[in-house]
């Protein structure tokens, strides 16, 4: 005997829950914390390349990171901008977590492949391969802390200025899909500490996320 | 031929006649109703009639697996749209983007319908501030990227509440842009058909078109990427489509199977066709007696049922054996009285089956009563009428006296059947936890394997068997709407209480008209939507002027028709509805799944939580537990089999004390049938085969057809002026392998119930017929005139 199959149905309308969204915003995690990808292949000079090497090994070496953050949104729909804080966990190689604590909290992971959203105590768990869109993104840092270059110049061209001491990534999406939503991303930051990580999606909405102080367990 | 004779023929021919006209129009069934109650609680007919008539019982879940995913999606994508076309196939859900674009747009188009958020309080100035203020912390938050698409027209985000207030613990997975198990190795498909449950004919047509289909689809990829693509499905209609043709061809075959070596058998015994063929004629005569009696006295006729035929056979085919060897000169006052005796206690432990709320069991009843009773008359006031008086049957008083020598050197031994009693009670007593199966899916005709793909696909889909569900019976579809309302309000005070984690309601996408006129009247007009916008939005990063969209949008609401369940046909959604709130025999019922929290077993303080909220809601809904009632059917059935069974048993010890009117022949009589019963639970415990319904049914068939071999036994030690000994012998020995191979052929059956009659049944009366033998009283050897007194 089999009971009616209406959890099937029930099925069925999980599935209008809106995909994209934990895709894009792995993005400003996963780049704000992990460590940028770093691809020499736009580097200009010897010189400069010889620092992205270094600065490629300094960032490998920092096995755990628990620092603050604060965000703001430029949106085109809104007249003024969006403000909102919390704090950026990392630890090697795969864990990384965003924990915005105001104006609404919310708590996102990415662990070993899964990306999980919490919000008013609803988690919600996703395989980051049922979301090729976020791929690419999560791809590239998981390659960077492998040092899998290969991989990484297969989404981006990293243009890489300044010194170790204070230096400018700007990445710009080579995948097809990715770049339907990102224009760029442009990462700045002191040797082996990232500062600031700005996104710039394609219809010129921005949001940028500076780095604060780390906090102290 | 005498005169008598004569009418008896003329009798039996007209008789069989009316039979063949009531069995050809009779109505037959192979569905999985011969496993539901008769008899059925309120709850279970809900249970029944949705397992049955219900939209779920109209849903197919294929798989696609092999090769990678892109081939995969590929033939999900061509299925999809070679049976949007076909018209066996109703709804079909690949979950293709554009169809999940579709159903949010939908929802997206109704939400100021469909939101529960909605209400004058909402587009107050307040309402509005605190509302659009939360939308803004969204907005800033990772789901940012997708609600800021909709902020403008949405800028409460009702969409978002609508898919929210959804049971969103897992979300669905997709590989290649198609539905996929969630360890992507299947691209999943869910189809509706549009026959009904009980139409088997139209769903094996929808099984088929999908069969087809990804035939064609797979024909269509090109040769390199066709490799290893396999397609797998199940639900319902696969299950039900799939058990008749197992019933179908397994009656066939067996039935076939068995009439063929018993022929042999005979044609061995008789050497003579002729003879062969009349003592057929009884087994016909009571098969068609059996159908026909079934089709009167129940409205359908189970394919099942007459896979029990092939007991008939086992049993009626021994009345013309006893006929044709023993040979009586006086076959009618010799060996006939035995016979009536043993038909009579063999109807007497079918009748007990009679009364059975399984309509399993009392159409076998009725069928087995109506069959032997006919066949034992033919096998009188026919059979003896049609023997040609030059037929020459082969004499085996050889045989006989043959046995009779093993007879004598068996009953030595009979001191080693207190040892085997002893051993069988020690083993069931050992067994005794494990005896008996307690799976009401042992007596469905659903193989294994087919179960086991199911529960595969329905754990690839998510999508276990649901356990609970709150069922709200109403006379029309608005009243079972807003009693689901009335309901649904409460079951969200426990799910956010955490008692349990989520329910479903067909309001979610069709509220009630009430409910929705009553949200439609919220809507401000645009004048005054616009004044409480400026008022509302101090302090907020934006102004009224650049939510002209969302002004439009309630605009627009405001004039919308209401929304009907017609809106929904053909959607993924409308499957929803159409699944939750059905129309049965006695009005309309919503039903409410309700998931725990965690397991899939709802806490007993739970239950208790959602019963009594569902009580307080004072609208006549009931929580279902559908396994609990599931198991409870089942312990019914066992319960009541057993109890029936030792009913039959006791009616046939009874008859044998009127009969006999001597207790130790009566204990004779019945020692070797208990023996071998107790023998055979025995040794299905020690194999760790659970006992079934279908065991304890074969249980009284070994009594019933076991008393047989005793009575003649002992006919055999008290009146052994009446038959040869040797000959009675004979004809017991023939006539019990004739039963084993009935009964061995269906032990060999793929459908459970068959196979487990078969293998009671089979050594069961061997062991009855040896043990008879071995308890037999000692013959008198006294010549026949001293034995006449």
């Amino acid at each position: 005997m089999r009971a009616p199959l209406l959890a099937e149905l029930r099925e069925r309308r999980r599935a209008l829950l809106p995909p994209p969204l934990l895709g894009c915003a792995v993005l400003s995690c996963v780049l704000a914390i992990g460590g940028p990808p770093l691809v020499s292949s736009a580097a200009e000079s010897a010189d400069e390349s010889a620092v992205f090497g270094e600065l490629l090994e300094l960032l490998a070496e920092r096995r755990h990171d628990h620092v603050t953050f604060t965000e703001v949104q430029q949106l085109a729909i809104l007249d003024r901008p969006l403000h909102s804080s919390g704090e950026l966990l990392y630890d090697a190689p795969d864990r990384l977590e965003k924990r915005t604590l105001e104006p609404r909290r919310e708590d996102l992971l990415l662990e070993h492949g899964m990306l999980s959203v919490e919000r008013d105590h609803h988690r919600r768990s996703v395989a980051l391969s049922d979301f090729p869109q976020a791929v690419p993104l999560v791809e590239s840092l998981r390659a960077t802390l492998a040092g899998d270059r290969a991989a990484l110049v297969r989404y981006f061209t990293v243009q890489f200025s300044g010194t170790l001491a204070r230096w400018t990534l700007e990445l710009t999406p080579t995948d097809a899909t990715l770049k339907r939503s990102v224009q760029h991303i442009v990462i700045t930051g002191e040797t082996d500490r990232i500062r600031t990580v700005q996104l710039r999606q394609s219809d010129g909405d921005t949001s940028t996320l500076t780095i604060g102080a780390e906090v102290v367990p | 031929m005498t005169r008598a004779g004569m009418t008896a023929t003329l009798i039996w021919a007209l008789a069989a006649l009316i039979a063949a006209i009531i069995a050809i129009r009779a109505r037959y069934t192979a569905d999985l109703s011969a496993f539901l109650p008769r008899r059925a609680s309120a709850t279970q007919s809900l249970l029944v009639e949705q397992l049955r008539e219900g939209p779920a019982a109209h849903l197919i879940i294929a798989a696609i697996a092999g090769a990678d995913a892109e081939a995969r999606a590929a033939v999900s994508r061509q299925m999809a749209l070679r049976l949007r076309t076909n018209p066996a196939v109703l709804v079909i859900d690949n979950g293709n983007e554009a169809q999940l674009e579709r159903d949010r747009e939908f929802l997206f188009g109704h939400r100021y319908l469909l939101s529960p958020r909605v209400s004058p309080q909402l587009f107050t100035a307040g309402g509005l501030h605190a509302a659009i203020g939360a939308a803004l912390d969204v907005l800033a938050s990772s789901a940012g990227p997708l609600v800021k698409t909709l902020f403008l027209r949405d800028p409460t985000l009702e969409t978002l509440a609508i898919i929210e207030s959804l049971d969103a613990s897992h979300a669905r997975h997709s590989a290649a842009g198609v539905w996929s198990s969630p360890d992507g190795t299947r691209a999943l498909i869910l189809a509706r058909t549009r026959a009904s449950g009980a139409d088997i004919d139209g769903q094996q047509a929808a099984c088929a078109a999908l069969e087809r289909s990804f035939a064609e689809s797979v024909a269509a990829l090109p040769p390199a990427r066709r490799s290893a693509l396999t397609f797998s499905m199940s639900g319902p209609p696969v299950l039900a489509v799939a058990s008749r043709a197992t019933i179908k061809s397994q009656v066939w075959r067996l039935s076939g199977l068995s009439a063929a070596c018993i022929a042999l058998l005979l044609l061995g015994v008789y050497r003579s066709p002729a003879v062969l063929l009349l003592t057929f004629v009884p087994v016909a005569s009571g098969a068609l007696a059996g159908v026909a009696a079934v089709a009167l006295g129940f409205s359908v006729v189970h394919g099942i049922t007459l896979g029990f035929g092939v007991t008939l056979i086992g049993e009626s085919v021994d009345y013309a054996i006893y006929l044709f060897i023993q040979r009586s000169a006086d076959f009618r006052r010799s060996v006939w009285p035995t016979i009536r005796l043993g038909v009579l206690t063999s109807i007497c432990g079918f009748a007990a089956l009679l009364p059975s709320a399984f309509p399993g069991l009392s159409q076998l009843g009725l069928y087995s009563i109506a069959g032997l009773a006919v066949a034992a008359l033919v096998t009188r006031f026919v059979l003896p009428e049609w023997l040609p008086r030059t037929v020459r049957i082969r004499d085996l008083t050889a045989v006989g006296s043959c046995l009779e020598r093993l007879l004598a050197r068996l009953r030595v031994a009979r001191g080693a059947l207190l040892l085997i009693a002893l051993l069988a009670a020690t083993l069931l007593y050992l067994h005794r936890g494990v005896l008996w199966s307690r799976e009401l899916n042992a007596l469905s005709p659903i193989r294994a394997t087919d179960m086991q793909l199911d529960e595969q696909l329905r754990a690839a889909a998510g999508a276990p068997d649901t356990g609970y569900i709150v069922a709200v019976a109403a006379p029309d579809r608005e009243a079972a709407l807003a009693a689901a309302d009335a309901v649904g309000t409460r079951l969200t005070a426990l799910v956010e209480r955490g008692v349990i984690g989520g329910f479903d309601s067909p309001t979610r996408f069709l509220p009630s008209l009430a409910v929705q006129e009553a949200r439609r009247r919220s809507l401000p007009p645009a004048a005054v939507l616009r004044a409480r916008l400026d008022e509302g939005l101090q302090g907020l990063p934006l102004t009224a002027a650049r939510l002209e969209p969302f002004v439009r949008d309630v605009e627009q609401a405001r004039e919308a028709p209401l929304l009907r369940q017609a809106d929904l046909a053909g959607s993924s959604l409308g499957l929803v509805v159409d699944a939750l709130l059905v129309e049965g025999a006695a009005g309309w019922s919503a039903l409410l799944p309700v998931s725990a929290r965690d397991s899939a077993d709802l806490p007993g303080a739970a239950i208790a939580q959602v019963r009594s909220a569902v009580a307080s809601a004072a609208v006549g809904a009931e929580l279902l537990d559908l396994k609990g009632e599931a198991d409870r059917l089942y312990a019914g059935y066992l319960h009541e089999a057993v109890q029936l069974a030792f009913g039959g048993f006791i009616g046939i010890v009874l008859l044998l004390f009127v009969a006999l009117r001597s207790a130790a022949r009566v204990a004779r009589v019945v020692a070797p049938l208990a023996l071998s019963v107790l023998t055979v639970a025995a040794a299905f415990a020690a194999l760790g085969h659970a006992l079934t319904i279908l065991h304890v049914v074969g249980m009284l068939l070994i009594v019933a057809v076991g008393s047989n071999y005793a009575l003649f036994f002992d006919r055999a030690g008290v009146h052994p002026a009446e038959g040869s000994l040797p000959l009675t012998l004979a004809s017991l020995l023939v006539a019990n392998l004739a039963t084993v191979i009935a009964f061995g052929v269906l032990a060999f059956s793929s459908v459970p119930v068959l196979a487990d009659l078969g293998s009671t049944v089979a050594p069961g009366t061997l062991l009855a017929l040896l043990f008879a033998a071995m308890l037999a009283p000692p013959v008198p050897r006294t010549t026949p005139q001293a034995a006449l007194r």
